[in-house]
């Protein structure tokens, strides 16, 4: 009897809306506030600045009378609507579908489960995947991981696969690229105004193409493998205005950690993080991905940088697909305007255990190091090496810790034996690590970014203190529970490197 | 026919409970009648249901028409603190475990919260040497799940034996995890700092309908934010299985 009130209350809470997903991430966006955390930086100032109308090529899109920003038009062409608001929950096509070794399997497994051992993806050319999380390993299951790519790719004929066979050396592998979001940039797979889903939350990456990228898990990804959609959640959009003269002893990796420390780790929850401003504008294509690469860890769904002549000097040579960038209009809804001095910044560290954990470097100069890490789609690009080996160079000095570099990808492997440094005389970044007495860079892959199997190279297996140019210094994050990881830039890696304590770059760059 | 949909109990779909879990339940019996009065005429007789056959396996049909039905858990909570990351759920070591295959989606079950600092959680999630926890309702603070997007996170969860997990608030990618496989229930508070006054052990209810945590061992009640349009989904066990059930697409695969 008593169960009657209870089935009519359910239902009535129930019928308001039963659409898939309906609110799926409709959780609450409301964590943000009450974390903010006193810095002592006060030196160093986000200042909330009334909305500024940047100067921006008008609306590609058509009609500018519903103003959207870039999230918003992406997302409203991707889902064939004229318009839309922030809130709405919209099915999206799917441009790119990205997965690796780490989560393809599982979603190559509810992808048959929910389809059909016989059916066939969406689209053969729309799926790239990139074996480059446990490569270089002898654990037997990481190895199988990869054995199922392979098979998946041959049974679906899928056009991108960027496989490894030879283990032992992976030059031998010329379709092996590594780190799966550097190489979609380096392969062409970021373009302007697209959409990429992708089965890691690193995938916001691409958002430096001024494109919506973010990160899904496997059933979500088995479900555009099916379907080449995906229901979405229109994100609203916070801005970020950097102006001013880049200091030369600064690196993106210092803006975003400026970013994160001031909005917390939730700051962005649910929300798109739109950069704009002159600093931003200035910056190469690689700087503009590390600034996007870390918006997840703001817990943003997204960043955008707008694509500009930049971006299409990168393109020129790695697609022949057409794109149509898109750009926020003048008069688009942003919820909030963060604006900052660039020019004032200082160098800067995220302490254990959280990317939000924000101090200067030459505060932490007391903190004894065991260890350096140069690597991964935050900081394992060619320019990243390039900043590393430019601070080797001006000390003209001897790492006092094991420093160890893991090249993203193969390309950016064959930079470091092949580009010359400026400056240098004609040296490559293989010869000044050499010269410093870092370890030899080794093969590419996420490598001991997060730990990874125990016999990945560079794995923290002793409970060490790390300087690490990667993403995450959660408690465990590369390998032992209690390892400590100061995220920083390859400037203050480097620096640090070379006096075994945590050190602002300006001690050798200036 | 009011009877005919009893109000549905989840426990663990996945796994036997160990009957220590289900003796030490029952025994819990004694705290109900302090429950709160306004809560009673709602729920109960799903709070008696939900007592003695604590671990029963739930009605398995009858789920079309359980969208409305009660969703309750009952047992020991674990508690965790803010910003707890993936890489604390389930560290990346194990994620050659693919969770679409059965014996490695046990295996992950075993693993949950493995990566928690042992100085700070003496009392791990999942005793050595078993595959499923005694406990049955995570207690958490801001941004749970936070960091990498791995499905294993959720699913290791599940698999644990675990199906719901009450927050402050949760990283964007793992709540949309918890619904897309339909593994776990995240359930927000309406305060904050509920994680504080928990323990892990304390013996607590969940109530989705009534939203509210009662926490038996401190007798405290909690306000939760309703679970909203997610709740079908993850009772259906997930969006494939939902859009299944509401011919969204259709029902069996080529």
């Amino acid at each position: 009897m008593a169960a009657s009130p209870l089935t009519a209350t359910g239902s009535a809470i129930f019928s308001k809306k039963c659409e898939l997903g309906g609110s799926i991430s409709s959780s609450s966006p409301s964590l943000v506030a009450h974390r903010c955390r006193k810095h002592s930086l006060n030196k160093i100032l986000a200042v909330m600045a009334p909305s500024r109308t940047p100067q921006r090529p008008p609306s590609t899109t058509g009609s500018v009378k519903h103003a959207m920003t870039m999230t918003e038009k992406i997302l409203a062409r991707a889902s064939e609507r004229s318009q839309l608001e922030p809130g709405e929950n919209v099915w999206v096509n799917v441009d790119v579908l990205m997965t690796h070794d780490v989560c393809g399997p599982g979603t190559i497994g509810i992808f048959k489960r929910e389809f059909g051992e016989n059916a066939k993806v969406w689209d053969r050319e729309k799926i790239v995947i990139i074996p480059d999380h446990y490569i270089f390993t002898s654990d037997e299951r990481a190895n199988r991981n990869v054995d199922i790519l392979r098979d998946f790719c041959l049974e679906q004929n899928i056009k991108y696969f960027y496989d490894i066979k030879d283990l032992g050396n992976f030059k031998a592998n010329p379709d092996y690229k590594g780190v799966c979001h550097v190489a979609l940039a380096q392969e062409g797979h970021c373009r302007p105004g697209e959409v990429l889903l992708g089965t890691d939350s690193h995938t916001c990456n691409a958002g430096a193409f001024g494109q919506f990228s973010s990160g899904i898990g496997n059933t979500d990804a088995g479900f555009v493998m099916g379907t080449g959609k995906l229901l979405l959640k229109v994100p609203p959009t916070l801005r970020f205005i950097l102006d001013g003269e880049m200091p030369s002893y600064l690196l993106a990796k210092d803006l975003i950690l400026q970013i994160i420390g001031e909005i917390t780790v939730a700051g962005a929850t649910y929300k798109s993080m739109e950069f704009l401003g002159s600093t931003v504008e200035s910056l190469s294509m690689e700087e503009r991905m590390t600034l996007c690469n870390m918006v997840v860890e703001a817990g943003g769904k997204n960043g955008v940088v707008p694509a500009d002549k930049t971006t299409f000097k990168y393109l020129e040579d790695k697609t022949s697909v057409e794109y149509q960038p898109v750009y926020s209009d003048e008069n688009a809804r942003f919820i909030q305007d963060y604006k900052f001095d660039v020019s004032k910044l200082e160098p800067l560290v995220a302490k254990p255990h959280s990317p939000d954990n924000r101090a200067l470097a030459r505060e932490c100069k007391d903190v004894k190091i065991d260890r350096v890490y140069i690597g991964s789609c935050t900081g394992g690009k060619t320019e990243d090496f390039m900043a590393a080996a430019k601070v080797f160079l001006a000390s003209g000095k001897k790492v006092k810790v094991p420093t160890f570099l893991v090249p993203a990808t193969q390309k950016v492997w064959v930079d470091l034996y092949g580009l010359p440094v400026a400056g240098s005389g004609g040296k490559t970044c293989s010869q000044i690590f050499e010269e410093a007495g870092c370890d030899t860079p080794t093969s590419p892959s996420c490598g001991a970014c997060l730990g990874g199997p125990r016999d990945t190279y560079a794995r923290m297996n002793e409970p060490q203190v790390c300087v690490s140019t990667t993403n995450r210094n959660f408690h465990g994050r590369m390998g032992h529970k209690d390892g400590q990881i100061y995220l920083a830039s390859p400037y203050t890696a480097a620096a640090s490197a070379l006096t075994g304590f945590v050190t602002d770059p300006r001690e050798f760059l200036q | 026919m009011a009877t005919a949909v009893p109000p549905k109990t989840i426990c663990s779909s996945h796994l036997p409970r160990t009957s220590i879990l289900t003796r030490r339940n029952s025994t819990s019996n004694a705290h109900i009648p302090t429950l709160p009065s306004p809560l009673k005429s709602l729920t109960l007789t799903p709070r008696r249901s939900l007592l003695t056959p604590l671990f029963a396996a739930a009605d398995t049909e009858a789920d079309l028409a359980s969208f409305g039905s009660t969703t309750t858990f009952h047992g020991f909570c674990y508690v965790v603190g803010n910003n707890i990351d993936t890489d604390q759920i389930i560290p990346a070591e194990h994620l050659t475990l693919v969770p679409s295959k059965p014996d490695e989606y046990r295996k992950l079950g075993s693993l949950a919260f493995v990566g928690l600092p042992t100085a700070s959680y003496p009392v791990p999630f999942v005793n050595p040497g078993e595959n499923s926890s005694r406990f049955s309702v995570i207690i958490g603070g801001d941004n749970f799940g936070c960091g990498s997007s791995r499905e294993h996170a959720p699913v290791a969860i599940g698999a644990s034996g675990a199906r719901v997990v009450v927050a402050e608030s949760y990283a964007r990618i793992f709540f949309r995890n918890c619904v897309a496989t339909g593994e776990v229930y995240p359930v927000e508070t309406e305060e904050v700092g509920i994680w504080k006054e928990c323990s892990t052990g304390d013996i607590v209810t969940v109530d989705l309908v009534g939203n509210h945590l009662i926490n038996h061992t401190k007798g405290k009640d909690y306000k939760l934010k309703p679970i909203g349009d997610a709740g079908p989904v993850i009772e259906a066990g997930g969006i494939f299985a939902y859009a299944r059930k509401t011919g969204m697409i259709s029902s069996t695969a080529a």
